[in-house]
């Protein structure tokens, strides 16, 4: 019998629990039917339709996951039946209607139904529920349900209202639940009617999430996924480097390049719904002066920007509407030319020896390289003769400057619209109804009103485009480079790319 | 029996329970004052929580219907009386972002954090003590110079860089550590209670426990090491006074060992100042978990303020400042106590 005394057996116990610390014991084994994503931001709610995360394009393939939208979105951006198999307008579009699927039900086992539709968009519509988009779900009341149809009365004509359907906001909740656990019960144990259903949280840590088996649609390749929240860049690299996590996303370029190249690890890196760009401000004389505008824009190499700052996961735009989108049009051009910048200042009185001067704002480290994409664009400026002070601020002081039209005279932004429609783009960037629009002017209201709600479709994005080539010919904005999204994932894995830049996992499969 | 020079044992606790008396009442003076400094400066730096939740498109009455929803339209002075009438009948509000009992959320967290905290003050006073008295073993020796270097280095690298540092050490180059979170999400552990390493622990859980340790180690290190090497300084210093001491020389006199002269002796007299110091810097470690949370994904009550701050959820970085207040001001009470405690001219003052 082996006899141990107090030091043996001390030492002991520690020498068992530092060795047991160190291994990790089979706690940390990875299933091979388990995804484990290192997700770039928290999840901070579970109701899709209200408060700050609702309008947070990333958690949408959180969202996506567990609830499931009206209509479908594929990873080109094109639409898809979703929780409705068809859905559109009457005649003279004072209708709307919408076919609901049958044989859904909800993660609880109780059918999905119509009442649902009707109860969310209802709940969404109205903004006594704090939802950030009333305006749009708003649009249609008087609903009528006959059998799986609904049929609305169309309040006002919104010709995106299908496309929200598949956007921010878009969700079908629960009547019956909901209603019965009210919004904390809800966010205590929410349940959908997407491919995964949710099996464990713990806020700023992570969620798991299980297959639906009863989903109506492709079930997902993993039986368990785990979204861990690493906001950290510097961690969620680590976390992909040491096999802790399958997938990661929104790391910096430079180590997407080195890590895709390393055994075992796999990447993509496409362009997604995502764009830089300069809000122009018209309220200082300076940005009045269209000769300062467009030599300001003319100025900037976005070639070099998109290629050496952002090692070519970038592609240079010249218009809000950015390739992949509605009302994207080719044939606008916006060249690189510094001699016309410096002719075009000249003709306002400005020179390098006699700068115009005026302040840019922009976050730094919200987007891939923010500041030194500003530092590089002063630069350029300096070369022809604008001088311009660059002040860096929170994200939140932009938000609230941009809503009380106070921005500096320029300032850079990104913008997303995951829908691809030129309403979400150039409309709510540029018309001057929206609290988002920092040029404010009748000119360009004059063109966007029109088109606003108009009914013909090919009318409405020929309207559109026309807007961008006036916006780019009077250089209202300055839009810089459409963003790639950086994945890494482990090469025994599959990832399709989506162009709205939600990582759902019903996108990831073994290879 | 009382000398001249001790007081009675019952006057004793009566001045200690006057003095507690006193410190809480001034607690709570304390607290009012934070509470009513945060109000207003949440109000008044840049960051409108509603602004961050417009939507392209939202109309005037759109925005105005939101600011109202959560509760922001009314004056200043009146949103104050509101939230410090719900707050003394414990409500705290409910949180912007997560749509949640702000009190609730705070009694989850919480312990998460304090857990974290405890760890890494446990592991400073251990490693940290533990140096000291090795180093003052040493003094004299050619070594010695080397240990306070060591120390030096210690004290100058920030818990977050040493959260960097241990990232890559015990993350990538030795992958034998867990990266974040703080328990393997693959795990099915249900725990009673929010603090999972004492209840897994005292639940006989082992694997659990271990699983909670490891996923705690590195944060714990990231925030113990900088608290450990000031440990080390303060207690050095103050056992090489105690060690010229005249009862120290006596004691040598009579051939009692330099480990027995440290430990019996000159540690007695030489732990008040360096448990005045820590618990200051204890107050500081909490603060660090802010930034060492938010590194490892960690989730307590830091790494929940990070994102309150984004997201301008008013009434949660309101409840989050004033559990980081009362911490503080019960960190400064316990350390006085334990001063007071363990110094005998205090104690009889």
């Amino acid at each position: 019998m082996l006899n141990l005394n107090r030091r043996q057996a001390l030492a002991l116990g520690g020498a068992s629990f530092l060795s047991g610390l160190l291994s990790g014991a089979s706690a940390s084994a990875q299933a091979r039917d388990k995804l484990t994503i290192a997700f770039n931001v928290n999840l901070p709610s579970f109701d899709p339709t209200v408060g700050p995360s609702a309008v947070n394009p990333t958690i949408q393939a959180i969202y996506r996951a567990i609830y499931d939208q009206p209509v479908g979105q594929n990873p080109d951006l094109s639409f898809a039946p979703g929780l409705l198999t068809k859905w559109g307008w009457n005649e003279d579009k004072t209708k709307a209607w919408m076919e609901v699927r049958e044989g859904v039900v909800w993660h609880d086992g109780t059918p999905f139904t119509p009442e649902d539709v009707v109860w969310s968009i209802e709940r969404a519509g109205d903004p006594k529920n704090g939802s950030p988009v009333p305006f749009v779900w708003g649009s249609i009341d008087n609903f009528k349900i006959d059998g799986q149809r609904i049929t609305a009365d169309v309040k006002q004509f919104d010709p995106t209202i299908f496309k929200w359907m598949a956007f921010l906001t878009g969700y079908i909740l629960p009547k019956a639940y909901y209603t019965k656990v009210g919004a904390e019960g809800f966010e205590k144990k929410p349940i959908g009617a997407g491919p995964y259903m949710v099996d464990e949280y713990q806020g700023n840590a992570f969620l798991r999430l299980k297959r639906n088996d009863k989903y109506w649609g492709p079930k997902g390749a993993f039986e368990t996924v785990i979204f861990k929240f690493v906001p950290d860049g510097t961690s969620r690299v680590a976390e992909i480097e040491s096999g802790s996590s399958d997938v990661t996303l929104e790391i910096p370029y430079e180590e997407y390049d080195r890590l895709k190249a390393k055994p075992g690890l796999a990447g993509v890196c496409q362009p997604i719904t995502d764009i830089g760009m300069i809000f122009i401000t018209n309220v200082e004389k300076e940005m009045l002066d269209q000769n300062v505008r467009l030599a300001a824009i003319y100025a900037i190499d976005k070639e070099a920007i998109a290629k050496r700052l952002l090692r070519g996961y970038a592609t240079p735009i010249a218009t809000l509407d950015a390739p992949g989108y509605a009302a994207y049009d080719p044939s606008i051009k916006v060249p690189y030319d510094p001699e016309q910048s410096k002719k075009l200042l000249a003709a306002s009185g400005y020179s390098p020896e006699k700068p115009v001067k005026f302040k840019i704002q922009t976050t730094r480290g919200f987007k891939p390289k923010d500041y030194e994409m500003i530092q590089a664009i002063v630069g350029m400026w300096r070369k022809v003769g604008i001088d311009a002070e660059i002040e860096v601020y929170e994200i939140a002081k932009h938000y609230e400057l941009r809503a009380a039209h106070k921005l500096a005279p320029m300032a850079f932004y990104n913008w997303g619209d995951a829908i691809g429609d030129p309403t979400c783009s150039t409309g709510f960037a540029m018309f001057s109804p929206s609290p988002h629009s920092a040029w404010k002017s009748k000119d360009l209201d004059d063109m966007i009103g029109p088109i606003w709600a108009e009914k013909d479709e090919e009318k409405r994005i020929a309207g559109w485009k026309a807007v961008d080539k006036y916006i780019a010919e009077k250089g209202y904005v300055i839009p810089l480079v459409q963003y790639f999204q950086p994945i890494v994932f482990k090469s025994s894995l599959k990832v399709t790319p989506n162009a709205t830049g939600a990582l759902e996992p019903t996108l990831v499969s073994n290879a | 029996m009382a000398s001249g020079f001790t007081r009675p044992l019952s006057s004793f606790y009566h001045g200690m329970s006057l003095g507690i008396a006193h410190r809480l009442a001034m607690a709570a003076i304390t607290l009012i004052g934070v509470a009513a400094i945060i109000f207003v400066l949440l109000r008044v730096v840049p960051g409108d929580p509603i602004a961050m939740m417009i939507s392209p498109g939202a109309s005037p009455a759109d925005i105005a219907a939101l600011r109202a929803h959560y509760g922001l339209d009314a004056s200043l002075p009146a949103q104050f009386v509101v939230w410090a009438r719900d707050l003394l009948r414990g409500d705290f509000g409910v949180s912007i972002s997560l749509h949640r009992d702000v009190l609730e959320l705070l009694l989850e967290r919480l312990p998460a954090t304090l857990e974290l905290a405890f760890a890494a003050l446990a592991f400073a006073v251990a490693v940290g003590g533990g140096v000291a008295v090795v180093a003052t073993l040493l003094d004299g020796l050619a070594i010695a110079p080397m240990v306070d270097a060591i120390n030096g280095l210690f004290l100058a690298v920030p818990d977050f860089i040493w959260a960097f540092a241990l990232v890559l050490l015990f993350g990538v180059f030795a992958p034998v550590l867990p990266l974040s979170g703080r328990i393997d999400p693959a795990l099915d552990a249900h725990f009673s209670t929010p603090f999972y390493l004492a209840e897994s622990l005292l639940t006989l859980r082992f694997s659990i426990f271990i699983d909670v340790a490891r996923h705690m180690a590195m944060p714990t290190l990231a925030l113990g090491l900088p608290l450990a090497a000031v440990i080390t300084r303060v207690l050095k210093e103050s056992l090489r006074e105690a060690m010229v001491q005249d009862y120290v020389l006596l004691a040598r006199l009579k051939g009692m060992s330099k480990l027995r002269l440290v430990l019996q002796e000159a540690l007695r007299n030489a732990v008040a100042p360096t448990l005045a110091l820590t618990g200051v810097q204890f107050t500081f470690l909490i603060g660090g978990t802010v930034i060492v949370e938010r590194i490892f994904a960690y989730p307590g009550i830091g790494n929940m303020a990070v994102d309150a701050v984004i997201n301008r959820d008013l009434p949660l970085i309101q409840g989050l400042t004033l559990v980081f207040g009362a911490l503080f001001i019960v960190v400064n009470m316990v350390v006085d106590l334990l001063v007071v405690a363990t110094n005998p001219r205090l104690r009889h003052a």
